[in-house]
């Protein structure tokens, strides 16, 4: 193997780290901020099921990334996923909503428009319906889980202090199954531009085979494992104390919601299984866990009396759906042809 | 060996859940409420025989009592800090044992004050003493049942915590009714003053039960889910 592959896979890793430092917080973040959860306990959680759900469920979300635009030139893909992660950058620096998984779209188109192909608008319009369905569906299962529980626990009459261990055992459990499904649906953000191109060939491991795009997806949840140990705490903490006050089973709920979403968004079996039933399923596509997030605390205000829905942040999130793709195809279009005529690169196969 | 030592063993282990501290949780409200009761007795003895041979039990009693629930809320405090809970409700359960505690100190305090006191109660103000001491340990009494419908039943906190609010002020009206009585009437300074001091000790039962009613509908604000 050329080790120079890994100076190409540079960019993904380094969203990969930018995807742990952040989006451990939205799983994590109450329960680690508010100290309910101790942060060693949730990054080793964290990291752990990241990995696994990478490994193990990561192919459905990066099998339709792929269908998007299929990159074929190491220096195409490291470009696409420089483009992300540059545009992740420019708009955090100032202060816009920002999703790894929209940008990563923007690098993709970037590189079609680059060779001059067009891009499947009906691969598009599963994107746009995802992003669009994932905070609202996060929102509506809030809702109803959150009503499920007051219900039950109204009717329970549960020990408050018992109710108090539950949660706490309940973050710890839902943090996995959230990390294991960020793991699944957003592991195409930071390494499906390089299926490709991968480096590896298939490593058999006694009776596992680990196939070339898992040993990908595996260094890429290292990546986001190392962003979880590095950076995630202050984020985490920031989240505890800055965002609205939740009770601990408001934050139970919240997590298992934004978890099932993204579960559901990238769960291959789950989707054959409906399609075998001849249900209606949903489209295998990288979304946002923290427009998730926002989707869920949304819905479970629409249920709280006297709440009202913050437009000004549904209309901040809407203008990220459309911003974050240009900038990240600007960036990428711009990049590949930097690279080709001044570094003469082979960005074209 | 006090009899609740049986259920301070049962430590609580990480798959065991809270039981244990539970069961003390409520034993101390127990003690709390036994205190009320045997200081309500204790009140009813003296303005009907002054010290008696039964008032000293029954201050005895309510000392013992009041040991107790200090020696259990000790225990409370050493398991909830070793204990795997959320620390927010940790600090709000202390706190409110904390101040549930001043009013088991409040009984103590008041029935040692007339124990060594002995303040002439004329038989004009003795059935307004008597109603007052009534008042505040029934403002005590609902304020324990809303602190443990905060543990048990969040939706009934807000019903007690409204009885705890009615009969505080009550305790507050016949204070100050029977306050202006005994300053309007011809006995001598030192005596109107004396008399005061223990309307004041009853009645201040009453308020510290009213500032935790307070407490606990903001805490059950915060958990209401």
């Amino acid at each position: 193997m050329n080790p120079g592959i890994f100076t190409y896979l540079s960019s993904g890793l380094f969203l990969g780290w930018s995807l742990g430092a952040n989006d451990a917080a939205n799983i994590f973040g109450t329960a680690v901020g508010t100290r309910m959860v101790r942060f060693a306990t949730a990054a080793l959680i964290a990291s752990i099921f990241v990995i696994l759900g990478a490994v193990i469920s990561g192919a459905g979300a990066s099998h339709t990334l792929g269908k998007l635009g299929a990159i074929n030139t190491q220096p195409g893909a490291f470009m696409a996923a420089l483009a992300a992660a540059l545009s992740v950058y420019l708009m955090t620096e100032r202060g816009l909503p920002v999703s790894t998984s929209q940008a990563i779209v923007g690098g993709i188109i970037g590189w079609n428009i680059f060779m001059g192909q067009p891009t499947d608008p009906g691969i598009v319009s599963k994107f746009a319906f995802a992003w669009v369905a994932s905070p609202v569906m996060a929102g509506i299962m809030s809702a109803v889980l959150f009503a499920l529980a007051r219900v039950l626990l109204r009717r329970v009459k549960i020990h408050l202090l018992r109710l108090d261990h539950y949660t706490r055992w309940g973050l710890i459990l839902v943090g996995a199954f959230g990390a294991y499904s960020l793991g699944a649906n957003n592991i195409a953000n930071v390494m499906g531009v390089f299926l490709n191109v991968s480096p590896f060939r298939d490593l058999q491991l006694g009776p596992v085979t680990l196939s070339s795009a898992q040993q990908l997806f595996l260094l890429g949840g290292m990546a986001i494992a190392v962003g979880i140990y590095t950076y995630s705490e202050r984020v985490m903490m920031t989240v505890g104390q800055d965002i609205v006050r939740l009770t601990p089973v408001a934050a139970l709920v919240v997590v298992l919601a934004q978890s099932l979403v993204l579960f559901l968004f990238a769960s291959q079996s789950l989707a054959a299984w409906l399609a075998a039933h001849h249900l209606p399923h949903l489209p295998l596509v990288p979304v946002s866990s923290s427009q998730a997030v926002v989707g869920a605390v949304i819905g479970l205000g629409l249920i709280t009396p006297g709440e009202r829905i913050r437009w000004d942040i549904v209309r901040n999130i809407s203008i990220g759906w459309l911003l974050t793709p240009t900038v990240a195809a600007l960036i990428s279009v711009v990049g590949m042809f930097v690279l080709q005529n001044v570094f003469n690169l082979p960005v074209r196969p | 060996m006090r009899a609740y030592n049986g259920l301070t063993m049962k430590l609580p282990s990480l798959f065991g859940g809270t039981r244990g501290l539970e069961a003390q949780i409520d034993l101390y409200f127990d003690k709390v409420q036994e205190a009320g009761l045997v200081f309500g007795r204790a009140m009813e003895i003296y303005l009907n025989r002054g010290v008696s041979g039964e008032f000293e039990e029954l201050v005895r009693r309510v000392t013992a009592v009041e040991e107790e629930a200090d020696d259990l809320r000790r225990e409370i405090e050493t398991q909830m800090t070793t204990h795997t809970l959320i620390p927010e409700l940790r600090e709000d359960v202390l706190s409110l044992i904390e101040q549930v505690d001043e009013v088991t100190n409040h009984y103590e305090a008041a029935v040692y004050s007339f124990y060594v006191q002995k303040p002439q109660i004329d038989e004009a103000y003795r059935d307004d003493f008597a109603e007052l001491a009534r008042m505040a340990q029934q403002t005590a009494e609902e304020m324990v049942t809303a602190a443990r419908a905060f543990f048990r039943d969040l939706s009934a906190v807000r019903d007690h915590v409204k009885k705890v609010q009615f009969y505080e002020s009550e305790a507050d009206r016949i204070t100050t009714r029977v306050g202006r009585q005994i300053y309007e009437s011809t006995m001598d300074l030192a005596r109107k003053m004396h008399l005061s001091s223990f309307l004041e000790r009853l009645d201040s039962i009453a308020d510290t039960a009213e500032d935790i009613g307070d407490k606990l509908s903001i805490l059950t604000i915060k958990r209401m889910v």
